[in-house]
């Protein structure tokens, strides 16, 4: 994973609740054995619509996607994330994440941004408003922060993950520093859970 | 004596491999990784790329689910980049000595029924999948749940996953079900009540006379949805029910490895006065089948009542979920679900398609007919469900009645195979997901249980069974 300190840019207000994974990735592009070429399929459903969010000018070039209460509900596709890391942006905020889909965001390198649900509407009107509002994430300090309109606000972030983006480590790599507790947990193994020969 | 835990905190303790590290997730271990073709071939191929190995393919056991067609599975797969993504798993997990089930083969099937059928499911395990319905795993009393690609990646490496401790919530079905109401209105019910988020951040135990009463195969349609309800994992603590499916499965413990195990998970129960961190009581009084009406499954109305409108929430958020809703599913406020005529009807997934799902959906299509212009699909949930529904006959009853009889896989729950809804068809399933587009592009999905969609195929329109004659 590549380290993430500071995202900054403009964002894009997809004022809808309860976006699912179905939605950011519809099933079809579930078929590829490959981890990129994802940013086609983002939001495939709706981008026909040439008045979906996504297909206006204004909003070009955003790094930032604004999202409503409960995103990225559904299906553990981590086809989600790339697409929408493919498409060019390096944060979500939404007022609440789905589970799965927050943990996919924090293996990848995509700050999901989790604020209360009245910054969350002050920040998607202000972008409705202005789409050249310039909003700073960091990750470091855990803040967000829009100073034309004068918003500045924290979100959480547990200090192993915030340490994974600061540093750009690997997960897997962290996890094998213990790999002598893993053996001791393993010889402890219930004889009677099944394995295979 | 120690702090009373619950259930869930319980089985998560005994797999903490390192508490805390390096700031809040506990390092746990994990018993079982189940894989399938969608969300493997970007994990091996890290493996790969960073010369890993699979630390334990011995405790991850692979088949092929999601992109499978349901005809014809013992010719090639006609659909190329599906084939690929079969030929990937197949390569993979020959390489990484894993056993795979593949199409066809009479362990087949889908995962969250296979690991069951197989007794690879116990209680008191971690088990895990890149699919998000594994909560399904938790009816046997163990915490089972989805990730996603990353992680399989990292546990395929370790046997282990960083995970922040979720919370506890109970819901509590109290007193005795409605003739007619199945387990899968139950948890419809639920995900009413608390709400697509409502579950976020935590485990569900589900309690109460409700779920004691219940088959093992109800248990496993209730646990399934808890991640529609936004929850990590769902689960039941075991008992005599448990034990008696599980005795004898191919890879349950037998001899003296029964007994120990038996004493083992009768200890796996929530210590009394041990504290939830949220509560949910429901009276199954109140609980009637259900047919959701909207894109997300805590859409739910009863099967009796009137699509409701923006107007009937007081939350803006519901309000405006619903008109979006209303508008995808072409519906007007105020109308009978009942007046609703549907294109499809599709009884199979994860959720509800075990043999007593299909016994119960016979029962009522026998000696009846589809309705005209009905098209109907019956997807038993593996090769053994499959199997035994032939040996009894089942499938005869599906096909006299004019139900089109299937092979295992996902098919119509995701619509990766060539099962999928046309733009604007409406379906009533017995899957777990009404999405936009969940079984097609465009297509329109009502979740109900297999007897109501089976007396929704022969009616035409929504129906419960009582409504036939
Ligand atoms: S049946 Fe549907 S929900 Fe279940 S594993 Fe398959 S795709 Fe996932």
């Amino acid at each position: 994973m590549k380290a993430v300190r500071i995202v900054s840019g403009t964002a894009i207000p997809l004022n809808r609740t309860d976006v699912d994974t179905d939605q950011i990735i519809p099933s079809d592009w579930l078929k590829r054995v490959e981890r990129t070429g994802f940013e086609k399929g983002l939001f495939s459903e709706w981008r026909d619509d040439r008045d979906f969010v996504l297909n206006q000018e204004q909003y070009s070039g955003a790094s930032i996607l604004i999202g409503g209460l409960n995103f990225g509900t559904g299906s553990s596709r981590e086809h989600a994330v790339w697409a929408i890391q493919q498409y060019g942006f390096d944060a979500v905020i939404s007022p609440r994440f789905a589970d799965i889909f927050r943990n996919n965001c924090t293996k990848n390198g995509l700050v999901p941004v989790a604020v209360t649900e009245d910054i969350n509407a002050q920040l998607m009107e202000a972008v409705q408003t202005d789409p050249t509002l310039e909003i700073t994430i960091d990750v470091e300090r855990l803040t967000v922060e829009a100073p034309a309109i004068g918003l500045e606000t924290t979100f959480p972030l547990d200090s192993a993950v915030r340490e994974r983006f600061l540093e750009g480590l690997d997960d897997i790599g962290l996890t094998l520093r213990y790999a002598s507790d893993i053996d001791t947990y393993e010889s402890d193994r219930k004889p009677w859970m099944p394995a295979q020969a | 004596m120690s702090e009373p835990r619950t259930l869930s905190q319980k089985i998560w303790d005994r797999h903490v491999v390192a508490a805390g590290i390096g700031g809040d997730p506990d390092l746990l271990y994990i018993d079982l990784h189940l894989v399938h073709e969608v969300t493997s071939p970007q994990a091996f191929d890290g493996l790969r790329l960073n010369g890993r190995s699979v630390r334990r393919p011995d405790l991850t056991i692979a088949t092929e689910d999601h992109n499978t067609p349901t005809v014809n599975q013992d010719q090639p797969i006609k659909d190329e980049i599906s084939a690929k993504q079969i030929e990937t798993l197949r390569v993979n997990t020959e390489q990484f000595g894993i056993v795979n089930y593949p199409m066809g083969h009479e362990n087949n099937g889908i995962v969250h029924v296979m690991g069951p059928e197989q007794g690879l499911t116990q209680p008191g395990m971690t088990i895990v999948c890149g699919d998000s319905h594994t909560a399904t795993h938790g009816a046997f009393g163990s915490i089972a749940f989805g990730i996603g690609t990353s992680e399989v990646e990292h546990v395929l490496a370790t046997q282990t996953l960083p995970q922040v401790k979720p919370g506890t919530m109970a819901i509590t079905v109290k007193g005795e079900l409605n003739p007619g109401v199945t387990p899968k209105d139950v948890i419809l019910y639920a995900i009413g009540v608390i709400g697509t988020g409502g579950g976020i951040g935590k485990i569900i135990e589900y309690r109460g006379d409700v779920f004691e009463n219940m088959s093992m195969e109800g248990r496993m349609t209730v646990c399934n949805m808890s991640i529609e309800g936004g929850a990590k994992a769902g689960l039941i603590a075991p008992d005599e029910t448990t034990f008696a499916y599980m005795q004898g499965r191919p890879q349950a413990p037998t001899d003296a490895d029964w007994d120990a195990a038996v004493t083992d998970w009768k200890t796996l129960v929530t210590d009394e006065g041990a504290v939830f961190d949220e509560e949910v009581v429901i009276d199954a009084a109140d609980i009637k089948p259900q047919v959701s009406w909207g894109t997300n499954p805590a859409q739910v109305m009863p099967i009796d009542g009137m699509i409701p409108g923006p107007d009937d929430f007081d939350d803006p958020n519901l309000a405006n979920t619903a008109s979006r809703a209303l508008e995808y599913m072409d519906f007007e406020a105020g109308t009978p679900i009942k007046d609703v005529a549907v294109d499809t009807v599709f009884i199979g997934s994860c959720t509800n398609s075990r043999i007593e799902d299909l016994r119960a959906a016979a029962a009522v299509a026998k000696g009846r007919s589809v309705a005209d212009g009905v098209r109907t699909l019956v997807v038993p949930g593996s090769g053994k469900v499959r199997a035994q529904a032939e040996a009894e006959g089942l499938d005869q009853i599906f096909r006299d009645a004019g139900f089109d009889w299937r092979e295992p896989g996902c098919s119509m729950c995701l619509a990766m195979n060539p099962d999928k809804l046309q733009p604007g068809e409406r379906c009533a399933s017995t899957s777990n997901r009404n999405f936009e587009g969940r079984q097609g592009r465009g297509g329109r999905t009502h979740l109900v249980s297999p007897e109501v969609a089976v007396a929704t195929a022969i009616a035409g329109h929504f129906a419960a069974p009582s409504d036939l004659n």
